[in-house]
């Protein structure tokens, strides 16, 4: 099913650079180029030859691992987004704890006090954050943390100048200086991650909040629940354990689908915050027309998506045994 | 608790608690959010509509004697480093936006319930296909295949609106397949087969209005989606370039100033997109409450 979709996405990748009404290279020589450019710019990309062989090519291509050439930074495409990968893997990881770690906390807290102010509150924020732009709220966060407030670090980059990053293991500053013992790495990586990470928080943990408050509610209202405070389980536990346990399923399904739009707001937030993850190697391949790193981008980000919700798939029979008995 | 104010009181002769009117009246009163919602975008319609021609400044006109003026009496969102007024811009921007925000939504709700009638009413090999296709369709986030295909269209504004509404039809078509499946079961349709309508005027008169709730709850939705996804664009620099007055734009052009401690060049186009996009979610997720009781949370 996964391996169907991915051939899928890899299908509508090339649909969307070969068969609708642009021309890669058009656009990229400009609009006041000689048409003998243009010939030998669409030879070099391979546009002169017909729809199916190009699609073969493409293919053969992408089965070697080889994702074309950036015409911007003259390197493989499948290099620089390796190269890129960890820094935005970082950032994501980051906002998706955080909005977890938020989501748990008012959605849990809005489902016991259900139709309180403070559940009206949540609802109102959920709301909100799924009306945030997140360009503006990054421009919002720099002024008032960075210029007004002076907490955060400048939103330029990973470290400040000067400091070595650690040693690369993972890739993510923040994990490796830990493993090294960079304790001045360390402290100015999490610094400058704080930041771009709170901003992607904010609207991701809006959905996930939703739906904790959703589950919680439902499991919550269950008889088994009833049962457990009658014989006089702790309600630390009976939260925990039991009702946050039965509602998971749909807080793994939403996490999921957080994932895909981290993705996506990284591009606006890593641009915003010059964190050199794979979203700001996107725009920049924006400005400069560089189809096949735009190319080689969207079809990590769709294979990433549609590999995760596999992993999560198979986590449900993790979480909840009746899938995996049943 | 939606069904219970919607429940006629017993044995009760029609009065005019049973009018359409009251009866939206009563809904509108327990979801005070929709009526919030309603107001904001009455307002933002107005000013969309009206207020080009109110506002006391051209978009455009550059006053080299009032740049980067902090909001005032003369100036209530300040001007930018041109001197621009940034509210006479901003209102100037709604019509562009919202023009792009409906459009969307048009071509996706058009071409996503029709694909969605039809797939979910005749099933079989062209079920599975138009499943799969939307399958792989949302494997990608919305907000980077529209990115993608702008990219390849080029920068023009009916563009935006293909890439945008493209990303959307899947949600429709999926949303709507799935209330044709249960409609076709029901005995209203089994009625109207057996007294030999043909298939065109099942779906037509029969199925559509009784399908089309989620999808125009979606829709709502999707409006601020749009806005949102637009605007996103014009910052990336895509779709809408400047000097036309975008609210994307217009943030874009303001994020420059942030720097130099000028947060109002940026801070209030962004404030409208995001007002505008709460007011259509606000309105959005009321309505799926009222609606669908049983989906609603509680």
């Amino acid at each position: 099913m996964a391996l169907l979709t991915l051939c899928g996405v890899v299908i509508v990748v090339f649909i969307i650079t070969r068969i609708l009404p642009g021309n890669p290279a058009a656009v990229r020589v400009g609009p006041y180029a000689k048409p003998e450019l243009l010939a030998q710019i669409e030879k070099e990309m391979g546009l002169d030859k017909p729809l199916p062989v190009q699609f073969v090519n493409y293919v053969a291509k992408l089965a070697r691992g080889d994702m074309g050439k950036s015409w911007r930074t003259g390197q493989p495409v499948q290099q620089d987004l390796w190269q890129r990968l960890p820094a935005t893997l970082e950032l994501a990881l980051a906002a998706t704890l955080i909005a977890i770690v938020v989501g748990l906390i008012l959605g849990i807290l809005a489902a016991l006090f259900h139709n309180s102010w403070f559940d009206q509150v949540v609802r109102i924020f959920t709301i909100f954050g799924a009306s945030t732009a997140l360009f503006w709220l990054a421009l919002v966060f720099i002024f008032v943390f960075y210029y007004r407030l002076g907490w955060a670090a400048s939103p330029l980059g990973r470290l400040t100048v000067g400091i070595e990053p650690p040693a690369r293991i993972t890739g993510m500053f923040v994990v490796d200086s830990l493993l090294t013992g960079n304790t001045v790495a360390f402290k100015d990586a999490l610094h400058h991650l704080a930041l771009p990470a709170f901003t992607l928080a904010f609207v991701v943990s809006a959905p996930i909040t939703k739906i904790v408050r959703a589950g919680m509610l439902d499991q919550l209202n269950a008889d088994y629940i009833r049962t457990a405070k009658t014989i006089g389980v702790p309600m630390r536990e009976i939260l925990w354990r039991d009702a946050l346990r039965n509602a998971m399923i749909p807080i793994l399904t939403t996490i999921g689908i957080v994932f895909g739009y981290l993705m996506a707001g990284n591009v606006l937030v890593e641009m915003i915050f010059a964190w050199p993850g794979i979203g700001s190697y996107a725009w920049m391949a924006l400005l400069n027309k560089d189809f096949e790193a735009i190319q080689g981008f969207v079809l990590l980000i769709a294979a990433m998506y549609v590999l995760l919700n596999l992993a999560i798939d198979l986590l449900y029979s993790v979480v909840d045994p009746r899938i995996r008995l049943g | 608790m939606v069904s219970e104010t919607i429940a006629k009181p017993k044995g009760a002769q029609p009065s005019v608690r049973d009018s359409r009117a009251w009866r939206t009246w009563y809904i509108l009163r327990s979801h005070p959010s929709m009526i919030v919602g309603i107001l904001v975008l009455a307002v933002i319609l107005f000013v969309t509509v009206a207020g080009p021609s109110l506002v006391p400044y051209k978009p455009l006109k550059p006053d080299p004697e009032a740049r980067l003026l902090p909001p005032s009496a003369a100036h209530p969102m300040g001007t930018d480093a041109f001197g621009r007024d940034i509210l006479s811009r901003v209102v100037n921007g709604a019509r562009l936006d919202l023009f792009i925000a409906f459009s969307v939504v048009a071509i996706a709700l058009g071409i996503g319930v029709a694909v969605g009638m039809f797939s979910g009413y005749y099933g079989g090999k062209v079920d599975d296909v138009v499943m799969r296709i939307t399958d792989v369709i949302l494997a990608f986030p919305s907000f980077i295949l529209a990115l993608a295909i702008t990219a390849i269209l080029g920068n023009s504004i009916p563009n935006v609106i293909i890439a945008i509404a493209i990303a959307y039809i899947p949600y429709f078509v999926r949303l709507t397949r799935g209330e044709v499946l249960s409609a076709k079961e029901r005995d209203y349709t089994e009625a109207a087969r057996c007294v030999g309508n043909p298939n065109w005027r099942i779906i037509y008169l029969h199925l559509l209005p009784n399908c089309l709730t989620p999808a125009l709850v979606q829709a709502t939705l999707c409006l601020g989606w749009a806005i949102l996804d637009a605007s996103g664009l014009a910052f990336l620099g895509l779709g809408i370039r400047p000097p036309t007055p975008e609210w994307g734009v217009l943030v874009s052009e303001g994020s420059r100033d942030i720097i130099g401690g000028q947060w109002w060049t940026s801070f209030f186009p962004g404030a409208v997109i995001v007002l505008t996009a709460f007011a259509f979610n606000l309105i959005g997720d009321s309505l799926r409450d009222v609606t669908s009781p049983t989906e609603a949370v509680q």
